[in-house]
C-alpha cells in the first residue's frame, strides 16, 4: 500500500519528503542527545534511511543517506558541532555508517526492481494464458460451424445428383443451424468486449418483464432445445425501469446454459417476482448441478467445468455476471437439494405506479 | 406480373448478390450500387420504387445519405443495419427511413418488409375494415371484434390499435406511438406504452405471451402483423 502510494509521488517531492524525514528524526535524536548514546543514534538514522529506501526511488534515498551521515557526524560524533572526528574508532564507525547506508539504499532498490520484473512477467504470462484459452475455445467454437457449412455446401454442389431431396433438406438445415451458432458466438464476443472496455452503461427504459422473458424464451425455442421451460411470472409484476437488452441477454444465456448442460427433456423453471425495489429472477433446472468446488469459478471469463464436454467458450456465464453487475445487481449460483442448479438474479429496478384507474383508461363503450 | 424497381446500396458484394438473386427471383427489377456516391447518382438517374440502403457504407455516413435522399426522394427506403444498433435504427427512422432490417435477416422478413413498404406508399388511405385472422377492426364504426365477438377496449387502447392497423406491417417506434396517442409531452413516458400494449395483447392475442399481431421490435418499437385470411 505504502509503496503504491509513494510510487505516485513526484521526484521532487520524494527528495523533499526523504530529507524532511531524516531531519525530523535527527532533530528528535538531538533533543534526546543527552539520553541516547551517539552510536545508538547511528542505528536510528540507519533504520530511517532503510525505511525511506523501501518507499522511495534510489536517488532521493542516496541523498538522504549522505545527509544523515553528515548530520550524524556534525551533531552527534564528539567533538559535536564540527565535522572533525575525534577517535580512530569513530572514523571507522563513520565510514562504516556511510557504506551501510549506501549499500542499504542500493540493495533495497535492486530488490524492488526484481520484484517489479517478476510481477510484470507474471502478468504477461497470465495474459498469454488467457489469450491461449480464448483462442482454443474460439477456434473450436467458430470452426465447428464453419466446417459444417463448408462440408454441407460442398456436398450440395459436387454431390447433388446422389442426394435425395430429403438429404438436401437436412444439409440445408445444418447450414442454417451452423450459421445461427456462428452469429451467436460473434454476439457473445461483442458483448464480452463491451464489458471489457469498461464503457458499458445500462440504457434504462420501462420494460414489460413478461414480454422480455418470452422474447428470450422465443430465442431459445429457435435453437430447437428439447428441455421443457416453465415460466412463472408474478401476475402483479409492475412495469420496471431496466436495460432490456442486457436483461434479455442474461436470461437467454442462463436458459441456454441450462439447455446445453442438462439431459434432453429436463425441466427448467423461471420465476420472476418484484419486491420493492428489486426484481428477482430464479432459474432452476433438474439436471446434475455444478460441482460444489467449482461454483465459485463458473462466472470467470473462459472458465469451463473440468468435466465439461467440448464446445462452449466459457463466455456465457461471465457475460451474465458482467451485465448483472453493470445493472447494479447480483447473481448467485446454488445447487438445489434435489439436484440441479439454481441461479438467482437480484436487480434493483424502479417501478411505475401506473394503475388501471388512470385517466387514459376511460371506456368508450 | 411486373413488380417494382428496387435499388440496393450496399458495399458488400456478397450481400448485393444475395439480395439481387432473392429479389429478382421474386419478380423485382434490381439495380445496385456499392458506394454512397454511386447510389445517389443511380437513384437520381433511374428513380426506383424502393431503396434498400446499408447504413455502414465506406464513403459516407448512412444518415447523411438518407437525408440527402429525402430532400427529393419520396418513395420508401428500407435500411440495413447490424445487430445491437437500435439507436442507429431509431435515428434513421426519424430521418425518413420507412423500415429497417438487421443483418442477419431471413428472406421471408426481407420480402415482407418490401411488400408492406410498397403497399403503404401506393395506398395511403386505409380500408375501413381490417381483417386479421380472427380479429376484425372496423375503423368507420370504431369497433373491434374477435371471433365475431365485440372486444371491449378503452379509448386509448382503441386509438393504439387503430394506429397500428393503419400502419400494418410497418415498424412504429416507441416515440412515434407515444407522441401520436398521448401527445408530445409523453415521448419519454414509455411506461404508458408498456402497460397499454400488455393490456391490448391480453384482449386481442391468442396467447398474450407469444404475441403474433402486435410484435415487439426490441429496443425500437412494435409492428402490427396481419395474417390475411
Amino acid at each position: 500500500m505504502a509503496e503504491f502510494f509513494f510510487n505516485k509521488v513526484s521526484k521532487s517531492r520524494q527528495y523533499f519528503l526523504s530529507l524532511l524525514f531524516v531531519c525530523i528524526v535527527s532533530f528528535l535524536c538531538f533533543v534526546f542527545a543527552n539520553f541516547i548514546d551517539y552510536k545508538i543514534v547511528a542505528f536510528i538514522l540507519l533504520v530511517t534511511v532503510s525505511l525511506i529506501a523501501i518507499t522511495f526511488d534510489i536517488f532521493p534515498v542516496l541523498t538522504a543517506a549522505v545527509l544523515s551521515a553528515l548530520i550524524w557526524n556534525f551533531f552527534f560524533i564528539p567533538p559535536r558541532f564540527t565535522f572533525h572526528v575525534g577517535s580512530t574508532e569513530d572514523t571507522i564507525l563513520f565510514v562504516m555508517y556511510f557504506i551501510i547506508a549506501m549499500v542499504n539504499a542500493v540493495l533495497t532498490n535492486k530488490i524492488k526492481l526484481i520484484e517489479k520484473g517478476a510481477r510484470e512477467k507474471e502478468e504477461k504470462s497470465n495474459t498469454v494464458k488467457l489469450y491461449n484459452t480464448l483462442l482454443n475455445s474460439l477456434s473450436h467454437e467458430l470452426r465447428t460451424p464453419i466446417a459444417t457449412i463448408i462440408a454441407a455446401t460442398d456436398n450440395l454442389q459436387t454431390n447433388s445428383s446422389n442426394l435425395t431431396p430429403n438429404d438436401k433438406e437436412e444439409l440445408l438445415a445444418e447450414i442454417s443451424t451452423a450459421s445461427f451458432r456462428l452469429n451467436q458466438q460473434v454476439e457473445n464476443l461483442l458483448n464480452m468486449s463491451r464489458l471489457e472496455s469498461g464503457f458499458i452503461q445500462p440504457k434504462k427504459d420501462w420494460c414489460d418483464i413478461n414480454e422480455l422473458v418470452y422474447d428470450a424464451v422465443k430465442r431459445i425455442e429457435e435453437n430447437k432445445a428439447t428441455q421443457h421451460i416453465t415460466i412463472n411470472i408474478s401476475p402483479n409484476l409492475p412495469v420496471l425501469k431496466l436495460d432490456k437488452v442486457m436483461l434479455e441477454q442474461i436470461i437467454y444465456n442462463l436458459l441456454n446454459n441450462a439447455c446445453q448442460y442438462t439431459a434432453p427433456d429436463s425441466m427448467i423453471q423461471l420465476k420472476a417476482t418484484y419486491k420493492p425495489h428489486f426484481l428477482e429472477i430464479v432459474i432452476e433446472d433438474n439436471g446434475d448441478g455444478f460441482p460444489e468446488e467449482e461454483i465459485k469459478n463458473v462466472f470467470e471469463k473462459f472458465y469451463r467445468l473440468k468435466t465439461s464436454r467440448t464446445g462452449g467458450t466459457g463466455l456465457g456465464l461471465s457475460i451474465v455476471k458482467g451485465f448483472t453487475e453493470a445493472m447494479g445487481g447480483s447473481v448467485l449460483l446454488q445447487n438445489v437439494s434435489t439436484g440441479g442448479a439454481r441461479f438467482t438474479l437480484i436487480i434493483p429496478a424502479e417501478s411505475t405506479l401506473l394503475k388501471k384507474t388512470d385517466q387514459w383508461q376511460k371506456r368508450i363503450y | 406480373m411486373a413488380k417494382a424497381d428496387l435499388l440496393i446500396i450496399d458495399d458488400e458484394a456478397q450481400i448485393r448478390k444475395l439480395l439481387s438473386i432473392t429479389l429478382q427471383s421474386n419478380g423485382y427489377t434490381v439495380r445496385h450500387a456499392s458506394t454512397a456516391k454511386e447510389g445517389l447518382i443511380t437513384a437520381a438517374t433511374h428513380p426506383p420504387d424502393l431503396i434498400i440502403l446499408d447504413l455502414g457504407l465506406p464513403d459516407e455516413d448512412g444518415h447523411t445519405i438518407l437525408k440527402k435522399l429525402r430532400e427529393w426522394f419520396t418513395n420508401p427506403v428500407i435500411i440495413l443495419s447490424v445487430q445491437n444498433s437500435e439507436s442507429d435504427v431509431i435515428k434513421a427512422l426519424d430521418n425518413g427511413a420507412n423500415d429497417y432490417l438487421s443483418k442477419p435477416f431471413r428472406t421471408g422478413e426481407l420480402l415482407a418488409r418490401i411488400r408492406s413498404a410498397l403497399r403503404t406508399s401506393v395506398l395511403e388511405e386505409s380500408k375501413p375494415v381490417i381483417i386479421c385472422d380472427d380479429l376484425q377492426i372496423d375503423l368507420a364504426e370504431r369497433t373491434v371484434k374477435k371471433n365475431d365477438e365485440l372486444v371491449k377496449l378503452t379509448a386509448t387502447e382503441y386509438a393504439l390499435l387503430a394506429l397500428f392497423a393503419k400502419n400494418e406491417g410497418k415498424v412504429l417506434t416507441h416515440q412515434y406511438l407515444l407522441r401520436d396517442i398521448w401527445g408530445p409531452g409523453y415521448i419519454n413516458q414509455s411506461q404508458y406504452l408498456r402497460v397499454f400494449i400488455a393490456q391490448l395483447r391480453k384482449k386481442i392475442e391468442k396467447d398474450p405471451n407469444r404475441p403474433e399481431i402486435i410484435v415487439t421490435e426490441s429496443g425500437i418499437g412494435y409492428r402490427f402483423i396481419c395474417k390475411e385470411q
